[in-house]
């Protein structure tokens, strides 16, 4: 097996025998011609025809790959008429008496050359369609055939390049993925990879001896697998039918309500890690972020995270949410996730440990940052702030107590903040048991399971020997919930589940039975609830 | 002469395409269209020339139209940058 990185077009898995395929580079000889203006003609001709082929690959790509993708054989079009270009092949042929393949092969030089050189990558990826298009000159001025239709079997097709004409022609159903050494993510065979659905790679070195060989694209990790042994092609299989899954339900489900059989409305929210996990959860089009975590912040840093970077990522997600609420949760690091410069001490018994809210009280000075960009954020979208490991009634109060200080000295600043819901997980035991108090205090509860269930039956969940004792939906914990739902609106409180039990679809209609308002999940496990959501109907 | 200023909100810049159309419109007008940035210049009719600008987005272009339906084409190609650029 041979492991080689890739940049990634598409992050799709592709499995499949690799065709190489050899570009037939035409030899363009320079001739001494007598008639110059018979050039001039037979270069006129050879346009026209061009400009045939041209449009008659629009159409296809239109009809395979819609508008978008065919838009590169318009623009080849267009470059065709450019009199610019035009007039350096006739005055090439007529000045230096040449034939027309060779000064169209010349011009095409000069011109890729002044794109090759150009500082801005998308302009420099125009190069390759100027060399697309002389080619398809040169080929028709020296009368070879454009090959076309050489898949015989699904293939993943391996080249050195692929000028757009060449990727369009192939059969699509032959195609699975393709592997090129040349062309970026801006090319124009990348935009039509895209629009086709299929993974690609580029920027690899391509061996010729991978001819005929089995190969696997993970085009999320950007990796090429040649000679995969069993292992990697059972995962990598296992992964490409889980896309095909996902795929499916996307494109079932995508666009639809979260509503159940009998019409009652459900928040299906997303949980994020980091600003990047917003295109997923806008792809699926979940109706908020119910759980932002914002440690990623402070464990990808060698010191604190500055006021300004936390508030340009939360008002990325913010705007990237678009007016749909974006609940964050402020710092919960200590136990399983550490950053050396908080210089926690190493305890017995960490999850039980100085972590989350117990850091932030004891430390104000790291919550008021984080809370003054949070606020700052709100002014550019829909933010919610929750507190999570709560324990006891006062630990709310003066977390509240803090925001509002913070509140009043951005508004003494004249620094605008928008109207910011405020709430708590309810992770421990204690915050469920005393949740009619707690539900006084805030406004929405969001119930993190996988802590509820580790303090609940006091399982270490990251102990694999109790893996048999770890049951997550013990009675003790599904009652709880039922509890804190009905304690929570008795208080006019929402309340919402961010923890894995969330996605777990077994228990959605008992969920939404005990009044659950919420569930946010993770983003690939949206569509599996949305669909179970939809399945429901709460009246039977 | 006709002349205007436009900064260019396109994600990308003066790409292909809208350099395409560029110099389609610009060959329904007698007068000459020219684009300028603070260095170069390029004719709106030549889309190679155009692009190879490298226009890109946030910088600010001089658009300039001379002769004798400048009035007309100068509307209706600042038009056009509004639409598409």
């Amino acid at each position: 097996m041979e492991i080689i990185k890739g940049k990634s077009i598409l992050n799709k898995v592709a499995i499949g025998p690799i065709l190489y395929h050899r570009k037939t580079e035409s030899q363009v000889k320079r001739r001494t011609v007598e008639d110059a203006e018979a050039e001039v003609k037979r270069y006129e001709a050879a346009v026209a025809c061009a400009e045939d082929e041209l449009r008659t690959l629009h159409q296809k790509a239109c009809e395979q790959v819609g508008e978008t993708g065919a838009a590169v054989f318009e623009v080849h079009m267009m470059m065709l008429e450019d009199a610019d270009y035009r007039d350096s092949v006739l005055n090439i042929i007529r000045n230096q008496k040449t034939n027309a393949e060779y000064a169209a092969a010349v011009t095409g030089d000069n011109f890729y050359r002044l794109f090759a050189d150009m500082d801005d990558e998308y302009f420099r990826a125009r190069a390759a369609d100027v060399k697309d298009i002389t080619d398809r000159l040169v080929k028709i001025l020296s009368g070879d055939a454009v090959e076309s239709g050489f898949l015989t079997q699904p293939v993943i097709l391996m080249a050195e390049d692929l000028a757009p004409s060449e990727t369009v022609q192939l059969e699509k159903d032959m195609l699975l993925g393709f592997i090129t050494e040349q062309g970026s993510p801006n090319s124009h065979t990348a935009i039509l990879a895209r629009s086709m659905n299929i993974p690609a790679l580029v920027s690899v070195a391509v061996k010729e001896s991978w001819d005929g060989k089995t190969a696997v694209i993970d085009g999320e990790t950007g990796t090429l697998y040649v000679d995969p042994d069993e292992e990697t092609l059972a995962a990598m299989k296992k992964k490409k039918q889980a896309e095909e899954e996902r795929e499916r339900l996307l494109q079932e489900l995508k666009d639809k309500e979260d509503v159940t059989l009998d019409g009652t409305k459900v928040k299906l929210y997303a949980n994020i890690g980091d600003v990047s996990d917003v295109a997923e959860v806008l792809k699926s089009n979940a109706a908020g972020i119910g759980l932002f975590r914002s440690e990623f912040l402070y464990l990808e840093k060698k010191t604190y995270p500055t006021e300004e970077e936390q508030f340009a990522a939360y008002r990325q997600v913010a705007e990237m949410m678009a007016g749909k609420e974006v609940i964050i949760r402020t710092l919960d690091i200590g136990a399983d996730k550490q950053a050396d410069y908080f210089k926690l001490k190493k305890e017995e018994n960490p999850a039980m440990g100085y972590r989350a809210i117990r850091i932030c009280l004891t430390r104000p000075e790291i919550f008021r940052t984080q809370l003054r960009a949070i606020y700052r954020a709100s002014a550019f979208g829909k933010i919610s702030i929750m507190f999570p490991m709560i324990a006891s009634l006062w630990e709310v109060q003066k977390a509240k107590e803090i925001a509002a200080s913070v509140r009043e000295e951005l508004t003494e600043q004249g620094v605008p903040f928008g109207n910011v819901a405020i709430g708590i997980m309810i992770e421990t035991p204690a915050a469920a048991i005393i949740s009619e108090d707690l539900a006084k205090e805030v406004d929405f509860f969001s119930i993190g399971t996988n802590d509820l269930v580790q303090y609940t039956l006091a399982i270490d969940r990251q102990n694999e020997k109790l893996d048999e004792f770890y049951d997550p939906k013990h009675p003790a914990v599904l009652r709880l919930i039922r509890f804190v739902a009905e304690s929570g609106h008795k208080h006019g409180c929402m309340v919402g589940i961010c923890g894995e039990l969330g996605a777990e679809t077994e228990l959605t209609e008992e969920f939404l039975k005990m009044g659950i308002d919420e569930l946010s999940v993770s983003p690939s496990f949206l569509l599996k609830v949305r669909k179970k959501i939809r399945e429901t109907d709460l009246t039977k | 002469m006709e002349t205007f200023q436009y900064t260019i909100t396109d994600e990308i810049g003066i790409h292909a395409r809208p350099a395409g159309e560029l110099a389609k419109l610009a060959k329904e007008f007698q007068s000459k269209i020219t684009l300028k940035t603070e260095t170069k210049q390029a004719d709106a009719e030549k889309l190679m020339a155009v692009m190879a600008l490298g226009i890109h987005h946030g910088q600010t272009v001089t658009v300039e139209i001379d002769g004798a339906d400048e009035k007309e084409a100068s509307e209706a190609v600042r038009k056009f940058f509004e639409a598409k650029l």
